[in-house]
């Protein structure tokens, strides 16, 4: 971009006599554990979600593993129960959530717009604290007798019909909100007041639109379902109705104070995933952005209507027909801006010059997981297909398309884009294509039975089922290992390529954006000096683009 | 506002490394206290809906239990604290005009302010403790009570005490706060952080402004329906 020694080409490492990179300097654990470097704190992060993701994972085996047959012959009910409420309690609060933003966000944002870190460092590390902190309290709830009420939390499971964890495992999750809310406050003011100059808002990456407007519905929803918690809480330690209908409360009231949250929460996983799609996408078809300021403004659209659709999560709670109805059309009208997405890439990619490494296979799995995942959340939104499908495993593959085969995929594409500016060296290409191969196989293979299952009637979180369901289970069961194969060797190969992995240089895609501007891995401050920016965003050397 | 940074070479020593100028760091902080305090809007306003809901499913407990709130109590708790956002706000300006120890003084009568409110608050509490009116701890309210009456408490004991929670963070940011401002730690370029603090004292204000008419003042405009 505007840095001076741009012209340079790609394979050679910047100049030497540099300062040491983020990673040098001081080694100890100290200067780890009490580090404000954005970049480092992003390496933290990286650790306590792999741990979480690792943990849900080993959930989920056991989950896939019981529904092998039948009969409930591994599990009883109850542990059955507790199983799945643990992969979706981790899964979701400890790893989609903070996934994306905490790890590639915190690394990111200030290198892409030219900030030596983010406006309150000392904040961002006292975020990852109170993460663990809350990811540790509620694995103590786990080993202390688990938690069987669903990740929803919904009430009386959580109050009436509960055994005794549930209120450690709420405190995790309320704790952990607040390191979102500190996350997204943080973003923020650093979008707003620390951008490199010239640096104008409509030449900031997409990566860096996407995490604004996540940042937005962390700092509106997550306080939302803090109080519930709390309320939940209360109710249990003090015997008062507030949402058990025994005692006179309304457990719709909780469902709609829950989903009012946990439906935006949905987006705070999608939204910086279609970031790092934005960036992926562009860097390997050689082009900018198709349609730049209409992505842009899709990811504020995606963030102000995922507030007003909680309700289609509630058609079958006795909320009224006609609110029913509103929720439907609004739950319609987020597959606009969503779409608005799905076509830019689309036609980014027309004509591009398009090479196929891991990262792009993994974002052009995206597309394809994301458009069945978002289309099928349609059908749900719609009110009569959501009675005959509601609480079947048609819900589940909905969303784990959007969460898994959205989410992860986008993960794992950013993490693959960005491996070398984050540690100096190149991930195997080859081995990692392949996986992105066998994981995207495991991936449908896995939920795409799972659609069946659901339209012909099998319900979500029972332990045994007919002998009619056997044969998809099976698949299912089959894909899981293998995805669960794919995301083996994607833990192997990418610290093994901290030592051995060739040494990248500063730009390794030729990509454009600030972050390819500075050494891989960057220094402590980021850059040598503040950047001055006077293209646009995605402007590559106009040589290179493929002229239509 | 900037000029000591542009013409001396060497960093100030208040001017955090990852900005360029103190007014960049001033303007980030305000902004980054705003953000949360809309989180902390959100968070209250999910209590007030709650209370909202509550209120239109059950108007006749909610009413019974606002008549046992002492009007006179409260009365006096929010002409205080009301006082306390004009002594924060006197802090304010005199940080502005670099006179950290009026600042000081200020901020101490805030505080000597807040323990009035919390003590009174506690004087509050303390009959409902006698009376038996917590619920789940002691409760035991006169026969024909309404069935709902202990959802109004509960609402009435989570809203102030998360308010009460909010007065004592505030409490201990202002010994930080004062401590600094005595030493003249503020000057009129550099004094966020007590501007930050003025803001959340002020938000912890308002939310009180809105809990005093839902919780002590109903059914006392005149006939209810």
């Amino acid at each position: 971009m505007s840095a001076p020694e741009h012209e340079t080409p790609l394979p050679e490492t910047p100049a030497s006599a540099e300062p040491p990179s983020y990673l040098g300097g001081e080694y100890g654990t100290r200067s780890w554990l009490l580090t404000q470097d954005h970049k480092r704190i992003a390496l933290l992060y990286l650790l306590g979600v792999t741990f979480f993701f690792l943990l849900g994972g080993v959930f989920a085996v056991l989950v896939r593993l019981e529904l092998l047959t039948p009969p409930g012959d591994l599990f009883q009910s109850e542990t059955y129960n507790k199983l799945f409420t643990q992969h979706g309690v981790f899964m979701v609060f400890f790893f989609l959530i903070p996934g994306i933003p905490a790890v590639l966000g915190n690394f990111l944002l200030p290198l892409m717009i030219g900030a030596k870190d983010l406006a309150f460092p000392r904040i961002n590390l006292l975020s990852w604290y109170i993460y663990m902190a809350g990811g540790l309290f509620t694995l103590y709830a786990m080993l202390a007798g688990g938690v069987d009420t669903g990740w929803t939390f919904y009430t009386p499971y959580s109050s009436t019909y509960a055994n005794s964890q549930v209120i450690a495992a709420a405190l995790g999750v309320f704790i952990t909100g607040f390191s979102s809310i500190l996350t997204g406050v943080n973003f923020i003011a650093t979008i707003h007041k620390l951008r490199a100059p010239g640096l104008t808002w409509f030449r900031l990456p997409l990566f860096v639109w996407a995490h604004y407007a996540t940042s937005l519905i962390m700092v509106l929803g997550t306080p939302v379902v803090a109080i519930t918690i709390l309320l939940v809480a209360v109710e249990r330690l003090f015997h008062v109705g507030i949402f058990d209908p025994a005692l006179g409360g309304d457990p719709v009231l909780f469902q709609h104070l829950f989903w009012f949250y946990s439906h935006p929460a949905v987006y705070i996983m999608i939204l910086p995933a279609m970031g790092v799609i934005s960036e992926v996408i562009a860097c390997f078809s050689r082009k900018r952005v198709f349609g730049y300021s209409f992505v842009a403004f899709s990811s504020l659209a995606i963030a102000v209507l995922g507030f007003l659709v909680w309700g289609h999560h509630m058609f079958v709670s006795g909320q009224s027909l006609y609110a029913g109805v509103v929720f439907s059309l609004l739950s319609f009208l987020v597959a606009i801006p969503s779409a608005v997405k799905v076509f830019n890439w689309i036609a980014t990619l027309y004509r591009g010059s398009i090479s196929f490494e891991a990262p792009m296979l993994y974002a052009l799995g995206f597309i394809g997981l994301f458009t069945i995942g978002g289309l099928t959340g349609i059908f749900l939104a719609t009110l009569a297909v959501d009675v005959h499908v509601h609480d079947t495993y048609f819900v589940v593959a909905h969303f784990h398309f959007v969460m898994v085969g959205g989410t992860v995929m986008a993960y794992l594409g950013g993490l693959h884009f960005w491996w070398p500016k984050m540690f100096g060296r190149l991930y195997p290409e080859q081995l990692a294509r392949v996986t992105a191969v066998i994981i995207f196989v495991g991936f449908n293979l896995t939920f795409l039975p799972q659609f069946v299952l659901g339209y012909v009637g099998m319900p979500r979180r029972y332990h045994a089922y007919p002998d009619e369901f056997q044969v998809l289970n099976v698949l299912s069961t089959a894909g899981a290992s293998i995805l669960g194969l794919g995301f083996l060797i994607t833990s192997a190969y990418l610290p093994w390529s901290l030592r051995f992995g060739k040494k990248a240089g500063a730009n390794p895609f030729d990509a454009a954006g600030l972050e390819w501007t500075t050494a891989s891995p960057p220094m402590a401050h980021n850059f040598e000096e503040v950047p001055v920016v006077t293209d646009e965003a995605y402007e590559r050397d106009h040589a290179e683009l493929v002229h239509v | 506002m900037s000029s000591a940074t542009e013409t001396a070479p060497a960093r100030p020593a208040t001017l955090a490394h990852q900005f360029e100028s103190h007014e960049q760091q001033s303007l980030a902080a305000a902004l980054g206290m705003w953000a949360f305090l809309v989180q902390e809007v959100m968070f209250f306003g999910g209590l007030f809906t709650v209370y909202l809901v509550y209120r239109t499913l059950h108007p006749a407990a909610f009413l019974e239990g606002s008549a046992h709130l002492p009007v006179d109590l409260g009365t006096l708790n929010t002409a205080v604290l009301i006082g306390s956002s004009l002594t924060m706000a006197l802090a304010v300006r005199c940080g502005q005009l670099a006179r950290g120890k009026s600042a000081a003084f200020f901020i101490a009568a805030t505080m000597a302010l807040a323990l009035v409110f919390l003590g009174v608050k506690s004087v509050e509490y303390g009959h409902k403790w006698h009376d038996a009116l917590v619920p789940g701890l002691r409760w035991a309210p006169s026969p024909e009570a309404d069935p709902h009456l202990n959802l109004f408490y509960a609402l009435y004991f989570v809203m102030t005490g998360c308010h009460a929670l909010h007065m004592l963070v505030g409490l201990v940011l202002m010994v930080f706060v004062a401590r600094k401002a005595w030493r003249g730690g503020y000057t009129s370029a550099n004094n966020v952080g007590l501007e930050c603090l003025g803001l959340y004292w002020h938000f912890v204000d308002l939310v009180w402004i809105f809990l005093f008419p839902l919780l002590y003042l109903l059914g006392r405009h005149g006939p209810h329906p």
